[in-house]
């Protein structure tokens, strides 16, 4: 079943075209990790299909659930299913973490008691009472982040660079969560929801194990593969040379449903 | 806390005077209040203390019953300073409210000034804080709806040795109203005034530039404001420190919201004494293509040894922060509400629970007149 269609997607911010006939097809349960140089459109392609209305779509269309979503404001996404971890969030100062939390959890339908139970388990009761991301670390900021995902309760995750800054000790709490969120800890016929993941240098992916990977390069969607041997080829052969093994070998598939299948 | 020592009945009012009054905090229940105090033009309507520890008056009373008190009277506040000071010199009314010596009372003693008449209220107040006492006053400050009027308004504050005053004003008046505070503290050693500012529109004029004298080594002064200038509303604000004392220090906060109106937000703060210490923090958020802020920060050093530093930002609503808010489920009316609501939340130290729930009332209000 669909969980997100993106349609020969055409973005820009303010004049300048960033991404271009991007195609991407997740289904429910399916988790995609994304790959791509900075400045590839990575970031950019998950604004996009949250609605930051700076990104402003030229051509094609976002279908989420099977519906249109193109032109819906974020709030409005989210309250159909859809989350997404920010890699650098804007510091709200007077705005309280546990006030942002509140939110969250009314849309995913938890109390404020999952609220603390949640806070807990990412070491983030400290911080209900702190201005949200003023002052936080690179690892806190990630799993502030997470922690708001976890309340949102969300059926698409989307996030950009969720170990980034994370330090040892936390990645693999970090990861244990993202595995929660993804229902990574659930047999593959029980997922019901579906990931996108940023990863600029796959650590993450020791920890949590994705689908697919797909490469995003210069604005568009490079190469589909396993996210594992597109990680190594990267890691060997840098982008240009994991992207040219990727062309030979997919060359006559245009459409990614048929590598899915 | 020192005793209740009586329980006043509730005035009789009429329901339109009493909302405007809850509008600035004042509750008129002795549950909630230590004393209590209500100005109508020039009347005294209530007046009633219900703890030992605090002595309330009106002014006249108190100026007759204590000869001593004219060594506070025009001490702080200088009878020739302008038109208005001579012009309330003249004809006055007012509160007189004094903490005894180490009373600590909690619960705050509301002062209201309500002006109901079309013409010039002319009110002269007078609070010391006498050694190490604690006290806290709330003061509202409104205008029976539609009246055109002038209010001017003295306030001496005198805070002693250990001994620390609140002092919450909040406006709220009408768009003929012009508004003249005249007001100055004097502070002596370990001396702590807190003052806190929340005005709410529309307003004619606003124009005051209270002053803090701190005296004593020690002394500590922090004043706050949060100000909100609507179409057609002129504010002119500031707060001013003077650190004579050594190991002075103070703090000045501004918010300030301009939606069509036109605020100048001032703060200036001396250092004259050894090792003081002053930080100015004025911060704007424009909401509207019609209105202006100006930020006018001053800092001035007559000494070697002093600390001084301002920072001053004027913007509008970060775009990228209502995204994000957005992307956690809040509407863009809600984001919207929630980053000014955060930008009004001044974190005042100090500030007992009691006029931390005053001061968000207050402000929950301001925000209806926003949205």
């Amino acid at each position: 079943m669909d969980m997100l269609r993106v349609v020969n997607l055409g973005v820009r911010v303010d004049s300048k075209k960033i991404l271009e006939h991007v195609n991407l097809y997740l289904q429910k349960g399916q988790t995609y990790a994304l790959f791509g140089p900075n400045g590839s459109g990575k970031s950019s392609l998950l604004m996009t299909i949250i609605g930051n209305p700076a990104f402003k779509v030229f051509d094609g269309r976002i279908m989420f659930k099977g519906k249109d979503v193109t032109n819906l404001p974020t709030d409005e996404r989210v309250k159909m299913g859809m989350a997404m971890s920010f890699q650098n969030p804007p510091r709200v100062s007077g705005v309280k973490l546990i006030d942002v939390l509140r939110y969250c959890a009314k849309i995913g339908g938890y109390s404020e008691r999952d609220i603390l139970e949640f806070a807990e388990m990412l070491k983030m009761k400290d911080f209900l009472y702190r201005n949200v991301n003023v002052g936080f670390s690179g690892g806190e900021v990630k799993r502030s982040e997470l922690l708001q995902l976890m309340l949102m309760n969300p059926d698409f995750v989307m996030l950009d660079e969720p170990d980034s800054g994370v330090d040892l000790d936390n990645v693999a709490l970090i990861g244990d969560v993202i595995n929660k969120l993804l229902e990574r800890d659930k047999d593959e016929d029980e997922r019901k929801r579906s990931g996108l993941i940023i990863t600029h240098q796959g650590h993450i992916l020791e920890y949590v194990d994705a689908d697919y990977g797909v490469i995003l390069y210069k604005g568009r969607i490079a190469c589909i593969g396993n996210p594992y041997d597109i990680l190594e080829q990267i890691s060997k052969n840098g982008y240009e040379g994991c992207l040219k093994r990727c062309l030979r070998e997919f060359r006559n598939l245009e459409n990614q449903n048929s590598i899915q299948k | 806390m020192p005793k209740r020592v009586s329980k006043s009945r509730k005035p009789k009012l009429d329901s339109e005077v009493k909302e405007k009054l809850k509008s600035v905090g004042i509750e008129m229940t002795p549950e909630t209040r230590s004393a209590t105090f209500l100005l109508i033009d020039q009347d005294v309507k209530t007046i009633s203390s219900f703890y030992k520890g605090v002595e309330i008056l009106s002014i006249k009373d108190a100026l007759e019953k204590y000869e001593w008190l004219q060594d506070y009277f025009w001490r702080a506040v200088s009878k020739d300073q302008d038109e208005y000071t001579r012009e309330v010199e003249a004809d006055y009314n007012g509160y007189f409210i004094r903490a005894l010596p180490n009373a600590k009372i909690e619960f705050p003693v509301e002062a209201c000034l309500y002006l109901r008449s079309p013409k010039k209220q002319k009110v002269h107040n007078l609070i010391i804080a006498e050694e190490n006492s604690e006290l806290n006053v709330i003061s509202g400050c409104t205008s029976h709806p539609g009246v055109a009027g002038m209010h001017l308004g003295i306030t001496e504050y005198y805070v002693k040795k250990n001994a620390k005053l609140t002092f919450t004003m909040i406006h709220s008046w009408e768009h003929k109203i012009e508004v003249r505070p005249r007001s100055a503290a004097v502070i002596e050693d370990n001396g702590i005034f807190i003052s806190n500012y929340i005005l709410m529109n529309p307003v004619k004029l606003v124009q005051m530039y209270p002053t803090a004298y701190l005296e004593g080594r020690n002394a500590k002064a922090v004043f706050s404001s949060i100000i909100v200038a609507l179409e057609n509303s002129i504010v002119d604000s500031g707060s001013r420190a003077v650190l004579k004392g050594e190991n002075s220090s103070a703090e000045i906060l501004s918010r300030t919201i301009s939606k069509g109106g036109i605020v100048y937000a001032k703060g200036h703060i001396i250092g004259e004494a050894p090792n003081t210490k002053g930080h100015l923090e004025c911060r704007g958020l424009m909401l509207s293509e019609k209105g202006v802020i100006h930020a006018i920060p001053e800092l001035e050093a007559k000494y070697p040894n002093v600390d001084l530093s301002h920072e001053a930002a004027i913007g509008k609503i970060a775009e990228e922060e209502i995204f994000y808010l957005m992307s956690r489920g809040l509407s863009r009316d809600e984001a919207t509400a929630a980053i000014i609501r955060g930008f009004m939340d001044v974190d005042i130290k100090g500030l007992p629970e009691y006029l931390k729930k005053e001061i968000d009332k207050a402000i929950e209000m301001v925000e209806k007149e926003l949205f």
